[in-house]
Parts: structure tokens; sequence; C-alpha cells
């Protein structure tokens, strides 16, 4: 079973992020690069599939994709050390700036190349939190969509999964291939194991070009985008409220502040 | 006047609130046209026309509740391939987020998701605002390619009402439905509660409560307000709430008019799920926490002793 994990580094949340005056695209320079924590789990679920795979002696194979920069690799050396097998690097300067609807076209392209029977991804990145890519790319590869997979199953051909729902979660079956998208919920991400760190770095990273891929330079990056900032300022801190310390009367100040805010 | 398609969140005919917010927005744009997916539309009929929508396509095929998402967008690039509106709305929760984004791909147009306001530039536009990097920055944007597609976060704007006909429109979807089937659907337990998305007021208990005991207090509490009940990671992680209920970064994100976080130190994991609430009101027994810095009224000190008194006061108020 030929696995494919996208990966996608992201700040640190905990970092202070900004967007560039220059152009108003995220400032990922300034800040640490971590894998998006969604895709973490993501991998761990395509490593899970594959051992069970290879118990039932069926061939498998996990396969990284990761579009970024330079500094992506740190995050894409960090997949392998988790126990993925290999890794392209969608990596050229064409592609910054590239919105949701450019990079699923970007990744499509390349997972044309690769094949696929199972593709999964994190169900939002932290940075943008847009959670449509999983979607853009099941539209684009013409696959059965199983997305927002607090549970995935394959039995066969076919993958069965719990998608949560507001109310709780439906049960989704489709035949493979297709493109999951998996929640915190559904596993607990691995640690690197020494060995597995000492392992990943000999394991392949193929890195591609725009060209490499049979990506038309139009439709990505910058120019390429669907959308474009108008303008953007940084939100003064909020106005610091009114905070007391409980003597006894905390319950009370607070029902009589929601009782003037018109709450009860 | 360009049409504006606006799709319906419905359950057993009844309309979501974020359709009616939805509606009011379209009208800044065009006339309102809703899109109905599935039966029971003459049930959202009067629903709809009370927020201003002129015209509902409605595609009653019950078939729209058995795949994951896919025919939705493909009915709705049928209708915008078929009348070139001048803007489609969509409600920004997960689900709305995976159908904007499959349409944004048929129809080869640029998408905005998680919207909280959409104003008209001098050409009369939409311009979208979006709060972003857990609230830290606001950001207008536009779409330049195609039809504009938004998906708009529930409770940013009031419902207003307008008079509207809400005429229902037949269409059905050209094609076999196909991709991901839905064999079932499980509810998990939450009572009478509301949904935590859909709700105006939401209650949130964090590690604070200390056990799954503890936390009924966070229920209580919700029951009295008529909220719905969120929590924080660190909650959902130790089993002592289900999963559906966690707020934050891989949570749901809410946004209502009151947000409540009892025993919650406000890590940016659970900041980005409900700093665009209206109004913050947060319990502690650390005066550090960093929620303090969010809340428009903080209490510090035991919340086993602050909330029983909140509840008492509550009941108190109530009778008088």
């Amino acid at each position: 079973m030929n696995i494919v994990v996208c990966v996608k580094q992201v700040p640190d949340t905990a970092a202070d992020r900004k967007l560039r005056a220059s152009d108003s695209t995220l400032d990922r320079a300034s800040v640490d690069g971590l894998i998006n924590e969604l895709d973490e789990y993501a991998i761990e679920e395509g490593l899970r599939i594959a051992e069970a795979q290879r118990e039932a002696g069926a061939e498998a194979e996990v396969t990284v994709l990761s579009m970024g920069p330079d500094k992506a690799a740190e995050s894409i050396r960090k997949a392998l050390s988790m126990g993925a097998d290999k890794a392209v690097h969608l990596l050229d300067d064409g592609l910054a700036g590239s919105d949701a609807l450019s990079t699923s076209y970007a990744l499509a392209q390349v997972l044309g190349q690769t094949g696929f029977d199972l593709v999964i991804c994190g169900s939002e990145s932290t940075d943008a939190r847009m959670g449509v890519l999983p979607a853009m790319l099941a539209e684009r590869l013409g696959v059965p969509q199983v997305s927002l997979a607090s549970k995935v199953d394959i039995d066969g051909q076919m993958i069965r999964i719990r998608r949560v729902s507001d109310e709780g979660y439906h049960e989704v079956e489709a035949s493979l291939p297709a493109v999951v998208s998996v929640v915190e919920k559904i596993n607990e991400p691995r640690y690197p194991s020494f060995k597995g760190i000492m392992a990943a770095k000999k394991k392949p990273v193929q890195t591609l070009t725009l060209a490499d891929a049979g990506i038309d330079p139009a439709a990505v990056g910058l120019a390429g985008a669907g959308t474009e900032v108008v303008d953007f300022t940084r939100r003064p801190p909020r106005q610091a409220g009114v905070i007391v310390k409980d003597e006894g009367d905390g319950g009370v100040k607070a029902a009589d502040f929601l009782a003037a805010q018109k709450f009860i | 006047m360009a049409e504006v398609l606006v799709l319906a969140e419905h359950a057993d005919g009844e309309v979501k609130k974020v359709t009616g917010e939805l509606i009011t927005l379209a009208r800044r744009f065009g006339e309102p046209a809703v899109v109905w997916t599935g039966p029971d539309a003459e049930r959202g009929q009067a629903r709809c026309a009370e927020f201003g929508a002129a015209k509902i396509y409605v595609d009653a095929d019950p078939g729209f509740d058995r795949h994951v998402v896919a025919p939705t967008a493909a009915l709705l690039a049928q209708l915008v391939r078929a009348g070139s509106p001048a803007l489609v709305l969509i409600a920004g929760t997960a689900e709305g987020k995976e159908i904007a984004a499959r349409l944004a791909v048929k129809v080869d147009s640029g998408l905005i998701t998680d919207a909280v306001d959409l104003t008209a530039d001098a050409e009369g536009n939409p311009v979208a605002e979006q709060s972003i990097f857990g609230g830290s920055t606001v950001v207008h944007s536009r779409v330049k390619r195609g039809t504009p597609i938004v998906a708009v976060r529930p409770h940013s704007v009031t419902p207003e009402p307008a008079p509207g006909a809400a005429e229902l429109s037949p269409v059905s979807l050209a094609g076999e439905a196909d991709g991901a089937t839905i064999t079932g659907r499980v509810v998990a337990e939450r009572g009478e509660r509301p949904d935590l998305t859909e709700a105006s007021i939401v209650v949130s208990g964090g590690r604070g409560t200390g056990s799954p005991e503890g936390f009924g207090i966070i229920e209580q509490l919700a029951d009295a307000l008529g909220a719905a009940v969120g929590a924080s990671r660190a909650v959902t992680d130790a089993g002592w709430y289900p999963h559906q209920f966690q707020v934050g970064q891989t949570g749901k994100t809410v946004s209502p008019q009151l947000y409540m976080a009892i025993g919650i130190s406000g890590a940016i994991q659970h900041r980005a799920g409900m700093q665009t609430s209206k109004t913050i009101v947060a319990v502690n027994k650390d005066p550090e926490a960093p929620i303090f810095e969010l809340a428009d009224f903080g209490v510090v000190g035991d919340l086993f002793k602050v909330v029983p008194q909140l509840l008492d006061e509550i009941a108190r108020r109530k009778q008088l």
C-alpha cells in the first residue's frame, strides 16, 4: 500500500506571528518552524496503517510530502525519524505566497507522480487554520474524501472512518484510493527514537522543482492566488477587564457583572 | 440585482441561526437566494423569508445526507455556473469550509474562510475581515479570481429581519452523487443543551475542575445560563469530558456573546478557539493565568467556592 502523508511546517504557535509589510504574507523566516501539530497525528496514523499491512503480509510504504522553503527540511526529517520511509520535498521560490487553491493544485500534481492508495493529512494547519486542503485535494484528485477522522479502519480496498460532527460522529465508508484527514483524538503520535533519528539521516528525500512536478508557474505563488490581502493591522491588546480577588463574595460579584451585561 | 447564494444549514426542517446571519450579510451585496439541499424546505421557508431571502433553490433529493459534502459542492457549482452570482456565502463550520473548498476548486474561484464581517469596497465587491494568529492581527482581504466564496464564522453578525418572498425554485443536481458514503450517525449525549458552535453563551471548564465529578459544576452553571458546555484540551485529553466539546486550536472555534472560562489557564491552544467571543468572564485561582488578559471580568479564587455562590445568585435573581 502506497501511503502519502502531507506535512506542513508552520511557525511555532507560541511565537509572535506576524504578516510581512512587503507582501502581506506570513513571516516564516523570523520564527522557529515545526511540524504542524495535526500532521504528527497524520504521520502516526500512516505508520500504524503501514505496520498493520505489513503484519498481514502486504507491502506498505509511507512517503512524506511537504511543500515549503528550505527550512521545511527539518520537519521532513522529523517525520522520517518517526518512521516514514522516504520523502518528497516540493521546493521552489515560485511557490512562495501560494494560497490553499494553488497549494492543493501543486500537491495534486506531485501526487500524480508518486501515485497513492491513501493520502493522509492533518485536518488543518495552525497558521492559516482554513481546514480546506484535504477537501481540495480530494476534489482535484477525483477520489473520495474521508475527512475529520477520529478513527480509521482499512479493510481490503475499503476504508471506514468515524467523521466527527457537531453532535457526535458519522460513520463513513469509501473505496481506496482516498484522501483522509485526521483530528487529534485519533491516536497518540510517537516520539522519534534515537535509532529512528539516526536512521532518518540515511532515508531518501527527493527534491522537486515546479518544472520537475509539471506545475504551471502562473498557477502558484502570490500571483496565482485567488485572494489578496487589502490591509492588515495588529490588534491593540484587549482593554484590561475588571479582575477581582474572591473575598468570599466572588460569586456575587460575577453575578452582578452578568446582570449588568443582561446575561441574567 | 445580482444574486448572492447562501447555503442553508438545517436539520429536520429547522433552519440554523447562522443561516439568518448569512442572509443578513448577503443583502449587502445583492438579492439573497438560499440553496437548500434535501427535504423539508417548505418547513424552513418562513424562516428564510423573515431575513429577506428572495428565493430558495431546492434540491429535495434525500441523497445529500448520505454523502460527505461532495454533492452539495457540486450543486453549488452548478448554480454558480448557471447564474453567475455576485457572491457565495457558506457557514464557516468544519463541514461548511470543506464544501467551500470543493466549490472553489470546481469553479476556480478565490476562497476566504473564517470571515467575521463583510463590507463592500468602492466597486461594491465584498471585502472580508478575519481575525488571525489567535486574534492578534485583523486582516481585510478580497477575492481576485472568479466568484467570491466566503465561509463566515457563526455569530459574527446579528440576523436582522427584512421582507423576502423566499419563493421555492426546484433545481436538481445533474449527474450521480459519488465519493464517500455516510452509513451511520451517532449522536453523543448532550441533553437539552444548545450546540456548542451555535450557542450564544458557552461555559467551559478546564484542568481546575480536577476530575470528571468536579466537571459537573460546569454543566450546572451552563444549565443555569441556558448555555452550551465546552472544555479545555486538558479536560478532554484526561477523558473527563467527551472530545467533541473541546474548544481550542485543535477543537471547536466558538464566538458566543458570553464565554465563561472556569478553571482554564488560557494557553494559546485554548485562546485560539474562543478569542473572538464578545464578552469573556474567567474564574481561576492563579492571578497570573493568561486568561485574565482576555477577560472582561475575572475572579481570582477557588472555582468550587465562586461557582456555587454564582449558581445561588442566579437562582435567587431568577425568582425576583
